[in-house]
This record gives structure tokens, C-alpha cells and sequence, in this order.
């Protein structure tokens, strides 16, 4: 029965076929938005929380102003001098700075760009940054002093995902060109960015990138028992001064990793609810589109309801069939909106990746949401077509035969 | 024998504004069960209007009609459909196919309101297409028909249900004379080997010879009855 209350609407559908796709175009615009801002918003929350969660409630966080995590994209730098700085300053356990950049990876003639990561040799410094970062060996040793041409990579490559071949220590890989030897390869992190990271030492990575000098972001380790926001606010005042700056000015940016992920996720939050609400208003559009179709699929087919009510159609059979050919708008425009969203999500995933590396979008499909997705623009076809279905099941038997 | 179908007194009247129009201006008509009759009048007569009382797609102003003994004019709207689906088959002048759906599905549709179980009506929708002949087009579009074809669709649709009543306005009015001769056959056959009632309206005077009982209407008044097996008569105002 439920069958053919589905197949009747969708021959009619499929009998005005320009018009049937101009309508779903007006639900599936709205719906593809819809889903490709929730799932990049959702991206790129993923990637900002693994890299925050991977930092302790102790650390701090100093980044040239402008950058983005790990510095990139910022005109000013940190120095070797900020990072004495910053030492000196009361409350500071100990610092290290690093510089991170993306990486051409070539191994068994593929080519990946995954994070570089240059790395302090001091054990205590590199202590620190793989404190923060959750760093644990898995196989072989981390990068010791007198390596040059040495690697330590993350958890990935041990697995075929990167080069169909899984990497073996000892082996080689060429990075931006050049060889380097594998040396140990760390644990899963849980962050894909960081599990893809490659680790060399910082005398090499200036050597290779050309930032000498250049520190992407410096990690500090506050005493026990300090307050992380007033050390930081020490860190500031010090390096206002070594950088000759006044306050409000600051050409840097002190931050606890809570703060850093809070702001984020703040600014993306805001973001996403504006643009939402644009599409929403997208998606009304459409669903005033089905309405106006349904109408005037109903005044064109006022004598086709008049027979069917002769030959013993009921009002709620009437109804039911506009109202179904009106959901399967819905669910139509919902369903091509959902995979062109997603495709769309997928493709700024593929841009982001060769633009600016691996760690700032982070796609996956979320089921809930495409279910959802199907669910509520299929309600919203059903709303839409209410008025007018209940117009059909109210014509009158006699009056619509004789309608031409 | 109770009648088949029996109208007492009945009336149909449309207000246009202020002009108030009497179409049916007391009709009193009976017809039993297995009669072929023929209800013939001028255009403007009230013919169509009377044909919609007696198919149950409308209900009088006032009298009242009894459709086996069920007073009908007090019926809700589903009611009538319910009763409309199972009890008369329509064949209308302009066929009135779904022009989506194929041969086959426009017979089954009515059946479908019904809740008839799929197999049962597959079957008996093929079977009748069958008999009128159009076996080898079941799955073609009514575009892809010609105008007797599509009427004997139509025909086998109104069947599907295996109504008493068969209620056919002007079935040959836009047939050649050839098809319109092939359907009336069919619906004479209908009558002598079925046993089904056939109401016949038309204005076409040649197609009186078909029937047992000839109902002339003009001016929304019976004028005259002839044939049959019971009485009639006109109300008075």
C-alpha cells in the first residue's frame, strides 16, 4: 500500500522534470550549506581540540602575533633571545622553543605534505615539548645530540596509510628533498597531525626551511603551584620590553592552551551560527519553493483529483498523495544537498591540505547529521506541502471533473 | 424486488449570487439491478447533474436517494468515496486516465483506494485488460493510445472493483464511430453476460437502441420514462 502511495507522487514528480528540479534546487542549496558549514565547522573544531588537548594545564603558550597555531602564515618571529627571555622570567620552570612547517614527505614514489617539526637536542628541552605534546617512543630512540640527517616520525608511518608501505627503522625517507635516516618512530598520539608529524633536529629544520633563528612557537613550563594567567602576564611584560613595545601593541601572543581552544572555539561557534542562519533562510526559501510547486501542481491537476475521487479516492488519500509527492521534495533536495555538502567539506579538507597542511581541518562524515539532515528536510517538504494537499482533498468531486 | 437505485423528490439547486438555479427540480427515478438505461436529454438539461446524484459524487438539496436501501444523502465524503470505489465504475467521455501512469496502473488505481491485496489485483487488472483486449499494451502510457483504446482502459478500470453499477457519461462522444460502436458492444456485453447495471447519459439519440429503459430529462424534469420494469413520475414544486 505504502508503495504505491510513493510510486503515484514520484511518476508525477517525474512528469515535470525541469520544474521538479528547480524546486529541489531551492531545498538541496540550503541543505548542502547547511551540511558543509556544520562539517567544517566541525573539522576544523576536531583539529583544534587534538592539538590542544595534547598540551598539559601547565604549559603556556607563546606564538608570533598573527600566526596560527605553530606560527605559520605570521610576518614576525620568535627568537632565540624571546626564548632566554622567557626563561628568566620568575615562575618559568623551563622553555623550549620549536619551529614547525609543512613538508614535502616522498617515499616509494608517493608524495605526502605532513607537518615538519624541528626539535631542541638539549634532553631537557625535547623533554618538554614531547611533555606537552604526549610524545612516548614506541620503536627505537628520539633525536639525540650530533644527529643531523635523522628522523623521528610519528605513529602513521609505521602503518601503510602514508606510503601503501609501512616505514621501517633504519630506513630511509626524503624530506624537501633530502635523505633522512629513521631513527624511531613514537606511539599514537591521537592526533592525526601530530601522528603524521615527522621530527628533526631544529639545527637541521633551520638548515632545510631557511629560519634561522625563527622559532614557530615556544612552550613554557610554569612552577609547581603558579598560576598559568599570571605567568603569563610576567612572560608579557618581559617581552614587551626585550621587543620594545608598548602594552596593547604586543607583536606576540601568550596563551594558556585552555584560552587558545576556548577562542577558537568562541570565533567558530559565531561563524557557524550566522552562516547557519543564512542558510536556514536559504532553506525556507525552498521550502516556499515546494509550496508554490505544490499549488500549482494541484490547480494543474484539479480534474485528475476529481476522477480519482470518482473512482473512490477518500480525502485523506488525496491528501496523503500530495503529501508525499511534497516530502519526496524534501528528502530529495535533502539527500543531494547532503552529499554535495559533504563533497564540498571534503574538497576544502583536499585544499586545506596542500595550502596549509595537515592539522586544520580534520573531516568526517557525521552520520547523526546526515540522517538528521534527511529527516528535517523531508519535514520540511512535508510542511510545505500541507496547505496545498489539504487544497486537493477539499475539491469538490463534481466541480473538478469539470474543471479544464 | 427493491430497487437498485432509487431518487424520491430530489433536488439540486445552485446559488449563483443572488440567482437562484433549480437544476433538479424533483426527480423521482428508480433503477433496479441489472437494467440498462439510458438517460438522454439536451444539453443544459440538468443530465449531467442528475448522473452526478445517481454516481454518488454529490448529494442533493433535498429528497433523498437510496443506493440498496442506504439513504446516501446523509453520507460524509468518505463515506461516498468509500461507497463510490466499490459499488460504480466511472467511464467518462474524455477517458480520464493518469497520464503518468501506464495502462495496467490506471486499471489497478481504483483498487488501490480499496486496499485490495496487491496480488489479488494485479492479477485481475491483467485479466481484464485482457478481455478488452489489450493485453499486449499494459504497460503503455495513455499518450501512447488511441482515443478507443484509452476508452477501453477506462472501461476495464471501472471494472476493477467489480462494481454493481456501471455509470458511463457519453463513452462515445469523442470516439470515431467504429470504436464508439466497440465500446457500446462492451458495455451491452457487460450488461447481458455480467448482469451489471449500466447507466448510459448522453444526448445522443442513437444510442437509445442499447437499452431497456430510456429516462428523458429537459429542464431538470423527467419528461418521459419508457421501458423498464417499474414506475416513475416527476415531482410537483
Amino acid at each position: 500500500m505504502i508503495k504505491d502511495y510513493i510510486k503515484i507522487p514520484w511518476k508525477e514528480i517525474r512528469r515535470r522534470k525541469v520544474r521538479s528540479w528547480l524546486t529541489l534546487i531551492g531545498i538541496f542549496i540550503g541543505i548542502a550549506t547547511i551540511v558543509s558549514l556544520i562539517t567544517l565547522g566541525q573539522g576544523l573544531e576536531n583539529a583544534i581540540e587534538g592539538q590542544f588537548s595534547a598540551l598539559g594545564k601547565d604549559k603556556l603558550f607563546i606564538t608570533p602575533k598573527g600566526g596560527t597555531f605553530g606560527g605559520l602564515g605570521s610576518s614576525e618571529v620568535l627568537t632565540d633571545d624571546d626564548l632566554d627571555v622567557i626563561r628568566s622570567t620568575s615562575g618559568v620552570k623551563r622553555a623550549a622553543g620549536m619551529g614547525y612547517t609543512t613538508g614535502r614527505y616522498e617515499f616509494n614514489d608517493i608524495v605526502r605534505y605532513n607537518f615538519v617539526a624541528g626539535i631542541p637536542l638539549h634532553p631537557e628541552e625535547r623533554a618538554l615539548i614531547g611533555e606537552a605534546q604526549t610524545w612516548h617512543i614506541g620503536k627505537g630512540r628520539s633525536i639525540e645530540r650530533g644527529d643531523k640527517y635523522k628522523v623521528l616520525l610519528g605513529y602513521e608511518y609505521t602503518q601503510t596509510t602514508q606510503f601503501e608501505k609501512a616505514l621501517d627503522l633504519g630506513g630511509k625517507i626524503d624530506i624537501n628533498g633530502i635523505e633522512f635516516k629513521i631513527v624511531g618512530f613514537l606511539e599514537k598520539i591521537g592526533s592525526p597531525p601530530d601522528d603524521k608529524s615527522g621530527f628533526i633536529p631544529l639545527d637541521t629544520y633551520a638548515e632545510i626551511y631557511d629560519k634561522e633563528n625563527e622559532l614557530g612557537y615556544i612552550i613554557a613550563q610554569t612552577d609547581l603551584g603558579e598560576e598559568t594567567g599570571k605567568i603569563a602576564e610576567e612572560i608579557k611584560k618581559d617581552l614587551r620590553k626585550k621587543r620594545d613595545v608598548d602594552e596593547g601593541e604586543e607583536d606576540f601572543v601568550v596563551e594558556t592552551p585552555e584560552q587558545l581552544a576556548a577562542t577558537f572555539a568562541i570565533i567558530l561557534d559565531i561563524v557557524q551560527i550566522v552562516l547557519i542562519g543564512i542558510a536556514g533562510i536559504s532553506l525556507f526559501v525552498g521550502g516556499v519553493g515546494i509550496m508554490n510547486t505544490m499549488y500549482t501542481s494541484v490547480l494543474e491537476r484539479t480534474k485528475e483529483i476529481g476522477v480519482m475521487k470518482a473512482l473512490g479516492a477518500k480525502n485523506s488519500h488525496v491528501m496523503a498523495l500530495f503529501l508525499v509527492e511534497s516530502g519526496i521534495y524534501g528528502f530529495g533536495g535533502g539527500l543531494i544537498g547532503a552529499i554535495i555538502g559533504i563533497g564540498f567539506a571534503k574538497l576544502v579538507e583536499a585544499i586545506f591540505l596542500i595550502a596549509v597542511g595537515p592539522a586544520f581541518l580534520l573531516i568526517e562524515i557525521d552520520w547523526i547529521l546526515v540522517l538528521g539532515t534527511l529527516l528535517f528536510s523531508f519535514i520540511v517538504g512535508c510542511l510545505s506541502g500541507i496547505a496545498p494537499a489539504r487544497r486537493a482533498s477539499k475539491l469538490h468531486p463534481v466541480d473538478s471533473l469539470r474543471y479544464e | 424486488m427493491k430497487p437498485l437505485i432509487e431518487l424520491k423528490d430530489v433536488w439540486k439547486t445552485y446559488y449563483l449570487g443572488e440567482n437562484v438555479l433549480d437544476v433538479l427540480k424533483g426527480v423521482n427515478v428508480t433503477i433496479d439491478k441489472g437494467e440498462f438505461v439510458v438517460i438522454i436529454g439536451p444539453s443544459g438539461s440538468g443530465k449531467s447533474t442528475l448522473m452526478n446524484q445517481v454516481g454518488v459524487l454529490d448529494i442533493p438539496t433535498s429528497g433523498t436517494i437510496f443506493l440498496e436501501d442506504k439513504d446516501i444523502s446523509t453520507l460524509e465524503e468518505s463515506e461516498l468515496a468509500q461507497l463510490r470505489g466499490k459499488k460504480i465504475g466511472f467511464v467518462f467521455q474524455q477517458f480520464n486516465l493518469i497520464p503518468t501512469l501506464t495502462a495496467l496502473e490506471n486499471v489497478i488505481l481504483p483498487s488501490i483506494f480499496q486496499n485490495t491485496p496487491e496480488v489479488v489485483r494485479l492479477k485481475r487488472a491483467k485479466s481484464l485488460l485482457t478481455k478488452v483486449g489489450l493485453g499486449d499494451r499494459m504497460d503503455h502510457k495513455p499518450t501512447e493510445l488511441s482515443g478507443g483504446q484509452q476508452q477501453r482502459v477506462a472501461i476495464a478500470r471501472a471494472l476493477i472493483n467489480d462494481p454493481d453499477i456501471i455509470l458511463a457519461d457519453e463513452p462515445t462522444g469523442n470516439l470515431d464511430s467504429k470504436a464508439g460502436e466497440q465500446v457500446m458492444e462492451m458495455l451491452a456485453e457487460l450488461h447481458t453476460k455480467e448482469k451489471k447495471t449500466i447507466i448510459l447519459v448522453t444526448h445522443d439519440t442513437n444510442l437509445v437502441g442499447y437499452s431497456e429503459k430510456t429516462i428523458r430529462i429537459k429542464d431538470g424534469l423527467i419528461v418521459s420514462i419508457s421501458g423498464g420494469r417499474s414506475s416513475h413520475k416527476n415531482g410537483k414544486k
